[in-house]
């Protein structure tokens, strides 16, 4: 399956991996944040209309 | 109707949560798509070999870190004249995202230079223009996390973009000025490095296919993220108010 | 304009005010790259007008937060923006004070750290006029990054940030101006870019310092 890539292999591989690893920590990171945002805003916004 | 009806925060959220699934859906079918059909199934370039397989990441990459500031600008420019929180904080979503594409170019660049220039990095025009992007990157998200009144640091992030707009052009033509270099012309209109076995003066269609749909994939990508980040930004910025609200009353 | 001016220059000249700090650090640069790259005399000559021009750029960038810091604190810029004077001429105004304090000087002193670099003769004239006429744009550039941080605590490294990138066409134009004076080639090129980014910065970067520092005055 793996093609073949020659004396150049690494180099091809090492840039796939950075690239996708980067792009993978973006994601992951935007993901989180998000997440952690929604609940903190449903957690302030419950909490007030309790208080209300 | 009109666009900027969605400049409303709710409604923002609300269309892009309908959205956002399939954005990230196409994004990832595109990118795996475009990727897989170029890293396994399309042949090596006859002088560069299996190094044109590097090209399905570097083209797209570079571009997005161009257009993704080009966005920006656009950005600014609505927070400046139409005064949408909306527009000033998917500026600043997309920031972090613009430099992550500049870093990938940059990455993806150097290992392609080692083995075809014989170095990993040289002061050529487009490698230099694209570092000092990269340095426009980390001052304008600096600004934007140094200053904690939002309404303020959406203003002065807005005119630095500006400004560093125009001086970011400004460099790039000193730099070529400065330096002519090693890297090829924009290749994928017209170029012969990498024509593959035709002679035609344009990048083969055997790589020209699958890198248009990775560079499809990085678009959707770019515009799932900054969906999600500018509603990450508008919660917490909701959250924020909400607090204050409470303790001063 | 003309008391501004005057105030800012005493204030500068007094003890304290940063004035003659600068030349100082440039001095001081210019000698310390000799013992950082070796005391080849063909080595420095050949690098002279590039570390001349990093020389006085740091220079001026070690003194930029001074603009607007002392009366962001004791309240005297708000005073200014409620004077009849426009905000844009009392940005002009402050970036001309930091020209007269800081960037004049460095094109003063530079021909005499030239001899300690070795500078080729034919280097002088352009190393000065590069200097002359690139330093107002790098007082104005700054004068625009001060004004952007003003009301941060500790600005200063994020200023550096903001302001460097923007100073990279000044750079490149400037020092390629005294490099190929200094090689003997013609420099009419660099010297018209150079002369054309300066004009520009000090025509229109005023109007983005003053609407950046009356949103910092809100």
């Amino acid at each position: 399956m793996m093609p073949d890539l020659g004396k150049y292999a690494d180099v091809v591989l090492a840039s796939y991996v950075v690239s996708l690893g980067l792009i993978v920590v973006l994601v992951v990171a935007s993901v989180l944040r998000s997440r952690k945002a929604k609940a903190d805003l449903q957690k302030i916004e419950a909490r007030l209309k309790d208080g209300a | 109707m009109s666009i900027w009806k969605y400049a409303n925060p709710v409604t923002f959220i609300r269309t892009t949560d309908r959205l956002l699934p399939w954005l990230s859906v196409a994004a990832v079918l595109c990118l795996a798509t475009g990727l897989i059909w170029g890293f396994f199934f399309t042949p090596d370039d006859f002088r560069q070999g299996s190094t044109v397989k590097i090209i399905y990441l570097h083209v797209p990459s570079a571009l997005m870190a161009i257009n993704i500031w080009l966005m920006m600008l656009v950005a600014s420019l609505v927070w400046i004249v139409r005064r949408h929180h909306v527009s000033a904080l998917a500026a600043r979503a997309a920031a972090p995202i613009g430099a992550t594409m500049t870093v990938i170019a940059l990455a993806t660049g150097a290992l392609w230079g080692q083995p075809m220039w014989g170095t990993w990095w040289v002061w050529d025009p487009r490698l230099t223009s694209f570092l000092i992007l990269f340095l426009f990157y980390l001052g304008y998200i600096a600004l934007w996390s140094a200053i904690e009144d939002d309404d303020t640091a959406a203003d002065l992030t807005s005119i630095l973009c500006l400004v560093g707009s125009v001086f970011a052009i400004l460099s790039r033509y000193a730099v070529n000025f400065w330096n002519q270099g090693l890297h090829q012309g924009a290749s994928v209109m017209r170029a012969g490095a990498i024509t593959g076995s035709d002679t035609e003066e344009k990048v083969s269609n055997v790589f020209f296919y699958p890198m248009a749909v990775s560079a499809l994939g990085f678009i959707l990508l770019f515009v799932a993220l900054v969906f999600l980040r500018t509603q990450t930004e508008i919660r917490t910025r909701r959250a924020r108010a909400l607090l204050a609200r409470e303790q001063s009353t | 304009m003309i008391a501004l001016l005057m105030r800012d220059l005493r204030l500068a000249v007094r003890a304290g005010g940063g004035f003659g700090l600068g030349l100082a650090f440039f001095l001081i640069v210019t000698v310390l790259v000799p013992f950082g790259v070796g005391p080849e005399n063909e080595l420095l000559s050949k690098i002279a007008p590039g570390v001349l021009w990093i020389g006085a750029l740091l220079a001026c960038l070690l003194s930029l937060d001074r603009i607007f810091a002392l009366d962001w604190e004791d309240g005297s810029l708000d005073l200014l923006a409620t004077a009849p004077l426009p905000m844009e001429g009392i940005v002009s105004i402050k970036a001309l004070a930091h020209w007269i304090t800081t960037g004049l000087p460095l094109v003063l002193a530079a021909p005499a750290l030239g001899v300690l670099l070795s500078l080729p003769p034919t280097g002088y004239l352009w190393v000065v006029v590069s200097l002359l006429l690139g330093t107002p744009a790098l007082s104005v550039i700054g004068t625009f990054g001060a004004a952007l941080t003003v009301s941060l605590k500790r600005g200063g490294l994020l200023m550096s940030l903001l302001v460097l990138p923007l100073y990279v066409p000044t750079l490149i134009f400037g020092a390629e101006v005294a490099r190929r004076g200094a090689m003997g080639l013609t420099v009419e090129t660099p010297l018209l870019m150079l002369a054309g980014i300066s004009f520009g910065a000090i025509a229109l970067l005023p109007f983005a310092s003053a609407a950046v520092l009356r949103i910092n005055l809100r």
